[in-house]
Formats: C-alpha cells, structure tokens, sequence
C-alpha cells in the first residue's frame, strides 16, 4: 500500500483520473474548479496524455465526445454554469454510446449561483439537463478518499455501460486537503493499436478490420429510434441494480433517519454521534449513487421504529424528492436545509432535528 | 478522545495558509486524522485570509468549524472579527508586533507573540509566521517542533530547499 499523501482536493481528483486511466482531459477553467485544468496542464503531457484547454464548455463536451468515440479515455470538469452548458453534449454522448468520465465541482445557483458548497445541481446531474431519454450514472462522494476511489474507477464503469458517468463534488471538497492513499496506476492501454482490445466498438481505422465500426447518434425512422431508446433502457435497468452505492451509519431501528450525501453527509455523521449520546436513536442513509437512487435501505425502514426520515440536503428539496419515493408515504419525511452557500452547523440541524421530533410525538 | 480545531487568520501574504498546512502536514506525519480547509472566494490582494484545521485521533466527521481550541490571528481585524469563536479556557494567539490591542475576554488563554519582532532581530524578516507557528506547537502541543521540521524537509524541496534553514530558524525563536 502507498503512503498517505496530503493533497488539494482538485488536485487529488486529478491523480485519481490520470492514474484510473485517464489519457486525455478537457476542460475551461471556472471556481471552484480551476486548479483542475490547471494540474492536468502540467501533468497530462508528462504522463502520456493530452491536456486540452478548450474555448468553452460546449467545446468540451464535444471534443470530448470526438475522443471518447476514437477510444480514448477521456475526463471533463466544469462547475454547474459549465455543465450546463455540456448537457446537450451529454445527451448525444448517451444516445451514441460513448463513455466520458465528468466532474462537476459544483457551486450555488440558479444563475451564475456562488462558489460556497451547494447541491442544488441535484436535479441537473440525475434528471438529465439534456434532451431525450436518457439517464447518467452519478455519484457523490462525501470524503476525499471516496472522491479518489470513485473517480479511479470511473472510467471502467463508463466503459462497460458505455455511457457517460457523472461525479458530483462542491467546492468545499475541491479547496479543502485531507491525507489520501493514491491507487496504482493502471493503464487499460498502452498504445493505440490496444484499444480495440478494450474498446472493439471505436473508431479505430479499417485497418486489418474485415468491418466498419459505425457510432449512430440519428435514427431517421420512428420504429428504429424506438428500438435504440428500449436497447438503451434495458442498458440502465442493468445499471439501476449493478451501480447502486450507499452506506447506513448510526443505531440499529433508528427512530430518526437522516439522508444526506456529500459535504452533508459529514456534518450529519456528527448529529448523529450527538443524538445517539443524548439516547435519540438516529440513522443515516448515505446515498453514494444519486442516480441510480437506492431505495432498499428505505424499504428495510419500519414505520412502527422509524418516526420520521429526514432529507438534509443543500438545496430547496431537490433530494427530498426522491427521499419521497424512496418512502412511498409509508414514514412521515421531512427537509433540513440551507441554500446559497450556506452550510448548517450541527447545532443547527440538532435543533432542527429535536424540533421536528417533538412536533410528530 | 483528542480533537484539536484551529483557526488560522490575518491577511492575504502574511503566510497564514502555510502555517495551517505546516500543521497538517506534521500531524499526518505522526499518524493523525486532519482537514485543511483554506477560506476560498472572490479573494483581493491585502485582504483576509484564513484556515481552517483540525486535528484528532479518530476520523473527522465536518472539516468545519464554528469555535475553535486554537484561535491564531496576525492582524487586527481578525482579531475583531473571530475572537469570540475561541472555546472558553482555549488559547488565543495575538500577533503582538502588528496587533496593539488586548484580548478583550478573560475567560480565555491569550498568548501575545512578537512575531515581526522575533523575525527581525533573528534576520529572518519573512518569518514571521513560522516564529508564530513555534510558539502554537510548543504551547498547545498539538504537533511537536520536530513533528514540523520534518514536515518542512518534506515540503521545501527543489526550488524551496534554500527556504528550510530560515523557516527552521524562526520556527525554533520564540521563547515562553
């Protein structure tokens, strides 16, 4: 095992990528994501890889996805203005099939939002943003150690569900350090001529081929879109149960259940050391994957144990949404929140906490 | 259980994010749980500049804090600004060189250290923050003085090595 290095998250993203696979990036600065483009400038053409500043956001997505059809194992970052912006190109990236690994940094909104840590682009990354039918995996790590596992093997996934893969951070995790362990390098292919190897779908030359490798993005007829939409679903109905990701922490029958994920996630993790020291049985479930959402830590909830399950999120009830139909009304659900920038402290969501407790007694 | 929160603050060039990574980098060294949080934001030259970090023998839950065990500030309007965020019986650092006032509460350990002052007479003008950073380890013991060095060997290398003997210098200065 490698020593514990203390690293920038930014920077700590961006070794997880190059080391996960990662040969080429592409990217347009913007807080809090900057140091990003910035490390990958200095890094990339050392380790092989192509470093790529493009002229905006819409360039990134879309050299991006000329790349992922060559083969080439390719990560963008933007902040959600920026991934905004890549959603259309996301949309042609699923409908052709192509694997692009995306970090989004993100910030406060709507519009041009704040740089503070913010989860308001929950609906941006799980409920498309682009056109048409079609779903991306996100996750959402909550330390930098998830952040660096998740990202290392992002690449993979992407390539077996040869879709693109969203991970979801907030400039807090971007700025702040912590000590990490870096994985090994891995790299799937060394040279060119390999990646048909890993990729036999790419588009790669007939050279020595006996057939034409096609990438469709337009189905001209109706019966055929059709087809291609269901072949697609059925691909996700595969990931709904492979790449759901999530941890439950704290007492066995909660009477409380927090749901939190991210930056969040950590702030709850001590409400909850709290209330269970104060003898207030409390739960959390963390979702890791926000889409595919888990909804079996909510099913093996009991509504006789658990008195209320409580969305503590950094957006308006964008999680609570799909808290609701984790549920199914089956448990009385709640929000806890703060929007902006602004974090909650403990103190904060323990009052909160208690207060809606005392309310449904 | 052992969890130290510390704030570091003044303004921007005054080294007061190293001082936080020094601290970090030396717990980490010693086999301890720590976060860096740095402030980040629409920042301007000659404006505050302030980090965050804890230290602890388990995992750290929330990187961030609302008081602090340790509350170091190098100019006034930290002082100001953050001096009620101290825990009461905690410790509060005043950089007495730039900072002419007192600590305005008594319920907490206010250590006064001439940083510029120490810098100066020792000939390392820049130094200031390491003389600073000295007098935090060897009175809160969060992380030893050697605990540090070796942080700095590991960090000051290539174009910084010729920084490691001055910043070793005032890191070694203040006297209680």
């Amino acid at each position: 095992m490698s020593e514990k290095v203390l690293m920038k998250g930014n920077e700590a993203f961006c070794e997880a990528a190059i080391r996960g696979g990662c040969r080429f990036y592409v990217g347009y600065p913007i807080t809090p994501q900057s140091e990003i483009p910035e490390y990958m400038s200095h890094e990339m053409p050392k380790r092989g890889g192509t470093f790529v500043q493009s002229e905006s956001e819409l360039g990134s997505i879309n050299i991006s996805y000329g790349i992922a059809c060559a083969g080439g194992n390719v990560f963008v970052s933007s902040a959600s203005p920026g991934i905004a912006l890549m959603q259309e190109g996301m949309s042609f990236a699923c409908s052709a099939e192509v694997p692009i690994v995306i970090l989004n940094v993100s910030r406060s909104g709507p519009g041009i939002g704040g740089i503070q840590p913010a989860q308001a682009d929950y609906f941006q990354v799980t409920r498309g943003g682009g056109n048409g039918d079609y779903k991306i995996p996100v996750f959402a790590p909550s330390t930098m150690q998830e952040a660096i596992d998740i990202i290392y093997n992002s690449f993979e996934i992407a390539d077996q569900l040869r879709n693109p893969v969203i991970i979801l951070a907030d400039g807090m995790m971007g700025q702040m350090m912590e000590p990490v362990v870096l994985p090994e390098e891995k790299q799937p292919y060394k040279t060119e001529a390999e990646i048909t190897k890993y990729k036999p779908w790419a588009l790669t030359g007939t050279k020595n081929k006996d057939h034409r490798n096609r990438i469709v993005s337009y189905w001209a007829k109706p019966e055929e879109l059709e087809h291609h939409i269901i072949h697609l679903f059925e691909k996700y109905a595969k990931a709904e149960k492979e790449l759901v990701r999530y941890e439950t922490i704290g007492a066995e029958d909660p009477e409380i259940v927090f749901v939190a994920f991210g930056t969040m996630a950590r702030i709850v993790a001590e409400v909850i050391e709290i209330l269970n020291n104060e003898g207030i049985k409390a739960g959390m479930i963390r979702p890791i994957s926000l889409w595919p959402f888990p909804k079996a830590p909510f099913e093996a909830l009991s509504p006789e144990k658990t008195k209320v399950v409580i969305s503590t999120e950094l957006s308006m009830g964008q999680l609570l949404a799909d808290v609701e139909n984790s549920v199914q009304g089956r448990i009385p659900t709640r929000l806890i929140n703060r929007v902006g920038g602004i974090v909650p402290t403990t103190n904060e969501i323990l009052e909160r906490a208690k207060k809606i407790l005392g309310e449904l007694k | 259980m052992s969890q130290t929160k510390m704030f570091f603050s003044g303004s921007g060039g005054q080294g007061v994010l190293l001082m936080g990574k020094m601290i970090a980098y030396a717990a980490m060294a010693d086999g301890k749980e720590v976060t860096f949080l740095p402030s980040y934001g629409a920042e301007m030259r000659g404006g505050t500049a302030n980090c965050t970090v804890i230290v602890s023998d388990k995992p750290i839950s929330s990187p961030l804090i609302h008081t602090a065990d340790v509350l170091v500030v190098m100019n006034l309007p930290s002082l100001t600004k953050f001096e009620s965020m101290v825990d009461p019986d905690k410790y509060l650092f005043i950089n007495s060189s730039m900072i002419d006032k007192k600590a305005t509460r008594d319920d907490i350990k206010a250590v006064y250290v001439d940083a510029y002052g120490i810098a100066e007479k020792i000939g390392e003008n820049r130094g200031a923050n390491m003389v600073m950073l000295g007098a935090v380890a060897q009175t809160t013991n969060v992380v030893t003085i050697d605990g540090i060095i070796r942080a700095m060997e590991h960090e000051l290398t290539g174009k910084k090595a010729k920084f490691l003997a001055g910043n070793i210098k005032a890191l070694t200065s203040w006297q209680p």
